[in-house]
């Protein structure tokens, strides 16, 4: 097809009323085609994120009592009980995972934000963003061959370790950043006052940041948690209470995944029950968090 | 033809960023917007061609009447004034992945103005007219990315040409070049003032002085003044323009 | 680089912030020479808890090849081909595993690269702002769900039903392909991918969303100028510029998929069958066998070969996660270079 180039540009007064040729309606409803192909596609996932949880809701919700949350485990097979020794066995983990994964990941976040000329922080950078993308079985695994095997038992102790080393990334990373935010004026002002290098960091620096550091360290111990596979490997779960970070140790996600397989209603509606405490944990932090920061930093617990 | 803007708002959220404005655009002309930072110069030129609508949060309110057709009826797209009321912005904005020859022909492509052997000619003439052809007709095949910044404005001038408007708007067209490149988009609109309606904001008086034909003069959304370029800057009648134009402010 | 005040700069703010930034490398250069011997204890402090970190990592790697040392010189290559992995005869291999592992991600990111583009694609640029936050949030908050509850529901209410109705009726309809043949079981690599692309869907969405942001608002004004749609701005401007970042964040939904475990676990069906391109079979994958086996492992070949597959993943998921940091990275530099 050959069209003549017009040396003088059309004047028409029809100009503007091109609407309802052929080529122009076919663009248009391409367009319109895309808006809701893509506005389908949008809503796959947030559907299927309210219907998976209108789900684990109906199946578990009536299950969710108090004494759910405050008595052991029925004998198999009998109703009742509860997943109280789950509930504390995961808060011991998230304790001890804290003791390890905080500092590790705040000081490295500190080293990389204030000291990141230095030679080794590339190295540092390259090292914890390795660490997010690896599969948190693999932290499991590692503890296993290190902690667990030498020792001949899974332990509380373990499931923290591997825990901990999955917090690191998130804690480091949202400390760099929320770090590299504090103004370069207030470092100057405490120097010119005679202060010293780790005090101005430790007096002056950190505790401007400390919103958004309390903020990194949530949605750490928010995906934590959630976390099973790692669990499975060290941790290993427990009918029992707490009474050793030496001995295994339950913990809910585990209880949940046990629970999956089980061959009784009632578990099975406990494992739901479960779900859902794990889903308004999930959930709600995730809020707060948007809550603190204004913004769309959910992301961040997906990796 | 004739162009035509009356009782014309525009807002930004529940800012007000232009307040009523009504005046005639003079055909085969230039006119330059001018005023200070904020004025409403830009988005008064985004409203001509219904650019100002397509930022998130954006409105307008009044008619735009080109050749007796309001550009904002309802039974008018978009689309359609686009295409006839051409655009060059402030920043050269080429699509740096594509080749030359692809960044000039893909509005003639989308609206399926030609292709084929009419393609190559259009996209040669279009390059022409925009002073650019001798420069790149060898590498027609390479990404526009490559180019100067002043090429890419050239470029992009040569790109709103193919779509064969009958109106060019150009928002600040060289406030991202250096002086030669200035000089040679000013010289390039004195050419194509032959067959084009073009309108220009500038913040650079003397660009306006050396290019218009008529002058607006814009304040805080404003239509403050408008005349013949020369009238404005040697003789203006309101006080605002006098001090704006004499650099007392802005 | 944009944005960074350049050298040859002669503005009157340009000058005063070189003076600025020469005072202030003086306060730094006078710190450095008074430096109190806390600021030594912190620095200390502060380095050993960094080589811990930088330890952690080294020393996952290191463990999990001197652990699996003894299979990977018993049984060398054959390791990764070889599909039975035995204890009773003590032959160990991951083929299987390897299959499952690459065919579960290949799956899942067949359905959730186009979902999780378009889902992007639609936020940014289609959707009216009042939508936006909400509709985002509940993307983002998928990413945030614990896998053991998807693993829950697949297990006990999606693998049942895919048996009973979603199988069948993949068989009636598109049984012509190799994909859709065989006996439904309801738990195995189709449970296992459609679950997975629910996991990975949000990543690429969250990625793609970041990539699509970066695109300067004139290369889309540029073609909403010339008259395009819409979709024609994203078509031939939004994604010619943001192509190598969004394959970067489809990757890395990529090295989620491959290395996610307890979901899969649940309703894979850990049991290897000969080795097809049906997606009804059961099967394996390498972070499967770690959760399946790691119990019974007796030390020796046993316990080497499940620390071996740990390597292997390992291995798989860095390549992954390496090449996609790199692909999204690339995006901002070398795109700003040619339009400034």
């Amino acid at each position: 097809m050959h069209v003549e180039y017009q040396e003088q540009p059309p004047r028409s007064s029809t100009a503007f009323q091109t609407r309802t040729t052929a080529h122009t309606l076919r663009r248009q409803i391409t367009n319109g085609a895309a808006v809701v192909l893509t506005g389908v596609f949008a809503l796959v996932g947030a559907l299927f994120l309210i219907y998976l949880i209108g789900y684990v809701f109906q199946q578990g919700s009536h299950f969710l009592t108090l004494p759910f949350l405050t008595e052991a485990p029925a004998a198999l097979g009998e109703a009742g009980g509860g997943v109280q020794p789950a509930i504390v066995g995961s808060l011991v983990l998230i304790v001890l995972a804290s003791l390890f994964g905080i500092p590790l990941g705040v000081f490295t976040g500190i080293y990389l934000a204030e000291f990141g000329r230095a030679s080794l922080a590339s190295v540092v950078r390259f090292m914890v963003d390795t660490l997010t993308g690896i599969p948190t079985i693999i932290f499991g695994l590692f503890i296993w061959v290190l902690v667990v095997v030498p020792s001949h038992s899974f332990s509380g102790l373990a499931g923290g370790l591997a825990l901990s080393i999955i917090m690191i990334p998130t804690v480091a990373r949202t400390t760099e950043e929320v770090l590299r935010l504090v103004p370069r004026e207030l470092r100057e002002a405490s120097i010119a006052l005679g202060a010293t290098e780790s005090r101005t960091i430790w007096s002056v620096v950190l505790p401007s940041a400390r919103n958004g550091i309390v903020t990194g360290i949530m949605l750490a111990l928010a995906r934590i948690a959630g976390e099973t596979a790692p669990l499975l490997l060290t941790a290993f779960g427990s009918a029992f209470g707490f009474t050793s970070i030496f001995r295994p140790l339950a913990a809910l996600p585990l209880q949940i995944f046990d629970y999956t397989l089980s061959p009784y209603d009632t578990q099975i509606h406990q494992a739901y029950a479960g779900s859902l405490i794990l889903i308004a944990l999930v959930i709600l932090s995730s809020l707060a968090v948007r809550w603190v920061t204004g913004g769309f930093q959910l992301r961040r617990t997906g990796r | 033809m004739s162009f035509a803007v009356r009782h014309l708002n525009a807002w930004y959220g529940a800012v007000q960023s232009l307040h009523d404005i009504s005046l005639d655009i003079q055909p085969r002309r230039v006119t330059a917007a001018i005023g200070p930072s904020g004025s409403g110069k830009s988005t008064f030129v985004r409203c001509l061609n219904r650019m100002h609508e397509a930022t998130p949060g954006a409105r307008v309110s009044g008619a735009v009447i080109v050749d007796d057709i309001n550009i904002y009826d309802v039974n008018v797209h978009p689309m359609a004034v686009r295409r006839h009321i051409g655009m060059v912005f402030q920043q050269p904005n080429p699509l740096p992945t594509r080749s030359i020859h692809d960044n000039v022909a893909i509005g003639a492509r989308l609206n399926g103005l030609a292709r084929g052997r009419a393609l190559s000619e259009l996209v040669e003439r279009s390059l022409t007219r925009a002073a650019l052809w001798d420069e790149v007709k060898d590498r027609l095949e390479r990404p526009a990315g490559q180019l100067s910044g002043g090429q890419q404005q050239r470029l992009c001038i040569a790109r709103a040409l193919a779509v064969q408007p009958t109106v060019l708007l150009m928002d600040e067209p060289c406030s991202a070049l250096d002086p030669i490149a200035t000089l040679q988009v000013e010289q390039l609109i004195e050419d194509l003032k032959a067959n084009y309606t073009i309108v220009i904001v500038t913040h650079n008086m003397q660009q306006a002085a050396r290019v218009s034909d008529r002058t607006l003069f814009f304040l805080h959304g404003r239509l403050i003044e408008e005349n013949e370029t020369a009238r404005i800057f040697s003789h203006p009648s309101e006080k605002a323009t006098e001090d704006y134009v004499t650099g007392r402010f802005g | 680089m944009a944005g960074l005040p350049s050298s040859t700069s002669l503005s009157a703010a340009g000058i005063r912030e070189r003076v600025r930034a020469r005072i202030a490398a003086q306060v730094v250069q006078m710190r450095v020479r008074a430096k109190h011997p806390s600021d030594f204890l912190f620095r200390g402090l502060t380095t050993i808890f960094v080589i811990a970190v930088v330890g952690i990592v080294l020393g996952i790697a290191w463990i999990l090849v001197s652990d699996s040392w003894s299979t990977i010189t018993t049984f060398g290559l054959s390791f990764l081909t070889n599909s039975a992995f035995d204890p009773v005869h003590n032959v160990y291999g991951v083929g299987a595993a390897i299959f499952g592992t690459m065919l579960t991600s290949a799956f899942a990111l067949l359905i959730a690269a186009p979902l999780g583009i378009g889902a992007a694609i639609f936020l940014t640029d289609f959707c009216p702002l009042y939508i936006r936050g909400p509709l985002a949030f509940l993307i983002d908050a998928l990413a945030a769900l614990p896998s053991v509850v998807l693993g829950l529901w697949g297990f006990l209410a999606f693998a049942p039903w895919l048996q009973h109705s979603g199988e069948p009726w993949l068989q009636l309809h598109l049984g012509f392909l190799p994909f859709f043949q065989g006996e439904p079981h309801g738990l195995g690599i189709l449970a296992a991918s459609l679950i997975l692309s629910m996991m990975v869907l949000p990543i690429i969405t969250a990625v793609t969303r970041e990539v699509l942001a970066v695109v300067p608002i004139g290369q889309r004004e540029a073609l909403l100028a010339l008259g395009a749609t819409r979709w024609e701005v994203i078509r031939h401007a939004v994604l010619p510029f943001s192509r190598v970042g969004i394959v970067g964040g489809v990757m890395l939904g990529l090295g989620r998929a491959l290395g996610e475990t307890i979901a899969v676990t649940l309703v894979i069906g850990n049991q290897a069958t000969k080795p097809s391109l049906s997606l009804f079979d059961t099967g394996y994958t390498l972070a499967s066998v770690i959760a399946n086996q790691f119990t019974e492992a007796t030390p020796g070949l046993f316990y080497s070969a499940v620390v071996e597959a740990g390597l292997l993943l390992l291995l798989i998921t860095l390549i992954t996660n390496i090449l996609a940091r790199l692909l999204v990275a690339r995006l901002g530099r070398s795109r700003a270079g040619g339009l400034a």
